[in-house]
C-alpha cells in the first residue's frame, strides 16, 4: 500500500492551502487539547499539594476500646450503669515492629510514628490551648514540611526543645530562646525552650500546635510504650486508598486515606476534571468534523480521479486507503504541529515545582503530548473512513462520464 | 478459424425501472477474435457506451452472458472484475482522463503501480518505452495538465497498453483531436495492433477513422446491424 500512500501524499501536496488550514485546524484542537490537559492536570496538582500536602496521606490512629465486662451470664439480670474516664488513651502498642513494614512498601516516602495529645501553654499569667505533636527527632519534616516553615530558630527536636507557630508566639510574645511551661491534659508539666517558630500559614498549626521531641510527648502524655498515631507519606498521593487498603491488611490495623476526609475536594476535582475531558472531547469532535468534511469535499472533488483509477484497475480498497492515508497524514502532521506548538507555548509557564496562586498553575509534565498525537491519528483516520467509504462507491461509469 | 478473445451474447441491458425503464442493449450478440482492429460504429443512443462499459467490466449486463478469455464475467464479483480489468483490459476515453496531479509517466504506468502495490524500475522502464513508441520521450517527466491535446491522448494510450492487456477499448479516442492528431493516434493504435496484437475495439462516429479498421460493427436500437 505504499503506492496508495504515495498517492495520498500527492493529492494533499496539490491542494497546499486547503491542506495547510486542515493541518492547522487539527492544530489548533491538538494544541487545545494538551494545553486543557496541563490546565487541568497542572490545577488538581497544586490544589492538591496545597491542601493535602503537608497531610499525612495515610493515618494510623489508635481507637480507644473499652475493656471487656467479666460478667456472670447465670448472674441473672444485672443493672449497669459504666461510666467513661474522661480521660482515656489509646496507642498503637506495636508501632515499632509496623513503621518499618509500613517503610518497605512501594509509594511509602516517610513514616512518622506520633504522639499526640492536648495541653496547655503557659508564660507568665498568659495560658494558651495547643494541641501537641510529638514526633521523631530527625523525622520533623517527615509529614508537614516544617524545616520549609521555619521563621526563626530551627527545625531540630530534641529532650526540653519545642517548636510552635508564629500566631502562637506573637500571642505569647515568645522569641527563640524563650522558657514555657507545657501542661498535658494527663496533669503532667514541663519546662521547654523554644528552638523554633514556623509558620504554615493555617490558623490551626500557626495558633495552636506544639511541636515536641517523640520521648518528650511520652512523658508529659505518661505513654510509656506504643504511639498514639503513625502517619504516612506517599509519593503519589492519589495512590492512598489503594496503600491504606494495603496497609490495613497488613497490619491489621485500621488506615484511613486522606481522601476520607478530603471527599469533598475530591469531587470538586472530579468535577473539574470531567470539565476538561468534556474541552478536550470537543476539540477532537471539532477534528473529525474538520478532517471528514474537507475528504467529502475531496472525494467529490476528485470523483472523476477516482473512477479513472477504478477504470484503471485500483480496487475499492485501494481507494479507501487512499483517503485514510490523507486523514491519517493529516491527523498526524496536526498532531505533531499542535504538539509541537503546544510545547513551545508551555514552556512559558514555570515549572510545577514553582507554581504559585497568582500564576496559572499549568504543568506541562500533565499535557498528554504522546496521548494528543496518538488520539489525533487515531480520530483523523477514522474520520476520514466516511469520505473514504462513498470514495469507493463511486461508480466509474458516472464518474467519466462527468 | 481464429482464436476468440470475447463473446456476448444475448445481452440486455436496462436502466431505470416501472415506466421510466429505458432499454438500451435488447439481446446484442458479438464475437470478437484476437489481433482484431474494429470500429464501433452507430447513431447517439444506440448502446455503442453501454457496450463498451460492459466489455470493460465497468458494468453488468442486465441478462446475458460475457465472456473474455475463457471467463465468465457476468457471475464475477466486483474484485475479480477489477482485477480482471487491470489485467486485461486497457481503456481511452475521448477526454484522455489523465490524474492531473500526476506526470505523463506516472499516468502510464498507474495501472501496473496499482496492481504491484509501489512503482517499479521495470514499470518506469515500460512506461519510458511506451511514451517513447507514443513519440513522448521528451516529456516523460511532464506534469499531464502540461500536455497538449493530442499528448495527453497519447499518454493515455501508452497507459491503456501498459499491462500488455488483450483488449483495448477505445471511446471515440479521436473525438477531441484535431485532424492531425487524430490521424497520428490512430496510426499509433494501428502499429500496437499489428506489432503486438493488440485487440482494439474503437468507438467512434467518424467514418473516415472507422475505414482505418480493419472491421467495422455497427450497433442500432441495442443490437449489432452490421
Amino acid at each position: 500500500m505504499l503506492y496508495a500512500l504515495k498517492i495520498a501524499f500527492r493529492y494533499l501536496l496539490s491542494s497546499k492551502a486547503q491542506t495547510a488550514l486542515l493541518v492547522l485546524g487539527v492544530a489548533l484542537g491538538v494544541f487545545i487539547f494538551i494545553f486543557m490537559s496541563a490546565l487541568i492536570g497542572g490545577l488538581a496538582n497544586f490544589i492538591l499539594a496545597s491542601i493535602a500536602g503537608d497531610l499525612s496521606h495515610v493515618s494510623i490512629v489508635a481507637e480507644v476500646e473499652d475493656p471487656a465486662l467479666l460478667l456472670d451470664p447465670n448472674a441473672g439480670q444485672i443493672l449497669l450503669a459504666q461510666e467513661k474516664s474522661a480521660v482515656r488513651q489509646a496507642f498503637l502498642r506495636d508501632a515499632a515492629i509496623y513503621a518499618p513494614m509500613i517503610a518497605a512498601l512501594p509509594g511509602v516516602v516517610a513514616v512518622s510514628p506520633q504522639i499526640t495529645g492536648s495541653g496547655f501553654i503557659t508564660r507568665g499569667g498568659q495560658v494558651a490551648q495547643v494541641a501537641i505533636n510529638g514526633v521523631e527527632p530527625g523525622k520533623e519534616s517527615a509529614i508537614v514540611q516544617l524545616d520549609s516553615y521555619i521563621t526563626a530558630g530551627s527545625v531540630r527536636l530534641g529532650t526540653g526543645l519545642t517548636i510552635i507557630g508564629q500566631t502562637l508566639a506573637d500571642d505569647l510574645d515568645l522569641t527563640v530562646g524563650d522558657t514555657i511551661r507545657l501542661d498535658s491534659a494527663q496533669g503532667i508539666d514541663a519546662l521547654l525552650t523554644v528552638s523554633g517558630i514556623y509558620k504554615i500559614g493555617q490558623g490551626g498549626f500557626d495558633r495552636a500546635t506544639a511541636y515536641v521531641s517523640l520521648d518528650t510527648a511520652r512523658t508529659l502524655m505518661a505513654l510509656p510504650q506504643g504511639v498514639t498515631r503513625i502517619e504516612i507519606k506517599l509519593a503519589d498521593l492519589m495512590t492512598a486508598d489503594a496503600t491504606a487498603l494495603r496497609i490495613s491488611a497488613i497490619t491489621g490495623l485500621k488506615a484511613k486515606s486522606w481522601t476520607e476526609q478530603g471527599a469533598q475536594v475530591m469531587s470538586a476535582l472530579q468535577a473539574q476534571g470531567q470539565t476538561g475531558l468534556l474541552l478536550k472531547t470537543f476539540a477532537m469532535v471539532s477534528i473529525v468534523i474538520g478532517i471528514a468534511s474537507s475528504l467529502l469535499l475531496s472525494t467529490y472533488r476528485r470523483k472523476a480521479e477516482i473512477g479513472i483509477m477504478r477504470a484503471m484497475g485500483a480496487s475499492r480498497r485501494f481507494v479507501v486507503f487512499v483517503f485514510v492515508s490523507q486523514g491519517a497524514l493529516v491527523g498526524l502532521l496536526g498532531g505533531l504541529l499542535g504538539a509541537g506548538l503546544s510545547y513551545i507555548v508551555l514552556q512559558a509557564f514555570p515549572p510545577r515545582d514553582a507554581a504559585h496562586p497568582s500564576v496559572m498553575p499549568i504543568d506541562i509534565h500533565e499535557g498528554a503530548f504522546g496521548l494528543a498525537v496518538l488520539l489525533t491519528v487515531t480520530i483523523a483516520t477514522l474520520a476520514a473512513i466516511l469520505p473514504a467509504r462513498a470514495a469507493a462507491r463511486v461508480d466509474p461509469v458516472t464518474a467519466i462520464g462527468q | 478459424m481464429t482464436e476468440a478473445l470475447l463473446q456476448v451474447s444475448d445481452l440486455v441491458k436496462t436502466f431505470g425501472s416501472g415506466e421510466a425503464e429505458t432499454r438500451v442493449l435488447r439481446g446484442l450478440s458479438l464475437r470478437m477474435d484476437k489481433g482484431e482492429l474494429s470500429a464501433l460504429l452507430g447513431p447517439s443512443g444506440s448502446g455503442k457506451s453501454t457496450l463498451l462499459t460492459i466489455l470493460g467490466t465497468l458494468m453488468q449486463p442486465t441478462s446475458g452472458r460475457h465472456t473474455m478469455l475463457g471467463v465468465d464475467l457476468t457471475t464475477a464479483n466486483d474484485r475479480a472484475l477489477t482485477d480482471f480489468r487491470n489485467r486485461h483490459i486497457g481503456f481511452v476515453f475521448q477526454f484522455h482522463n489523465l490524474l492531473p496531479d500526476f506526470t505523463a509517466l506516472e499516468n502510464v504506468i498507474f495501472p501496473t503501480a496499482v496492481r504491484e502495490g509501489r512503482e517499479t524500475a521495470a514499470a518506469r522502464a515500460r512506461g519510458r518505452d511506451l511514451l517513447g513508441r507514443m513519440g513522448l520521450a521528451d516529456r516523460v517527466d511532464f506534469p499531464s495538465t502540461n500536455l497538449s491535446g493530442g499528448q495527453k491522448q497519447r499518454v493515455a494510450v501508452a497507459r491503456a497498453l501498459m499491462n500488455s492487456p488483450e483488449l483495448v477499448l477505445a471511446d471515440e479516442p479521436t473525438g477531441n483531436l484535431d485532424r492531425a492528431s487524430a490521424i497520428q493516434v490512430m496510426k499509433l493504435i494501428g502499429q500496437i495492433n499489428r506489432d503486438e496484437g493488440t485487440t482494439f475495439l474503437i468507438s467512434t462516429h467518424d467514418e473516415k477513422i472507422a475505414a482505418t479498421c480493419r472491421r467495422q460493427i455497427v450497433v442500432g436500437e441495442g443490437v449489432v446491424t452490421g
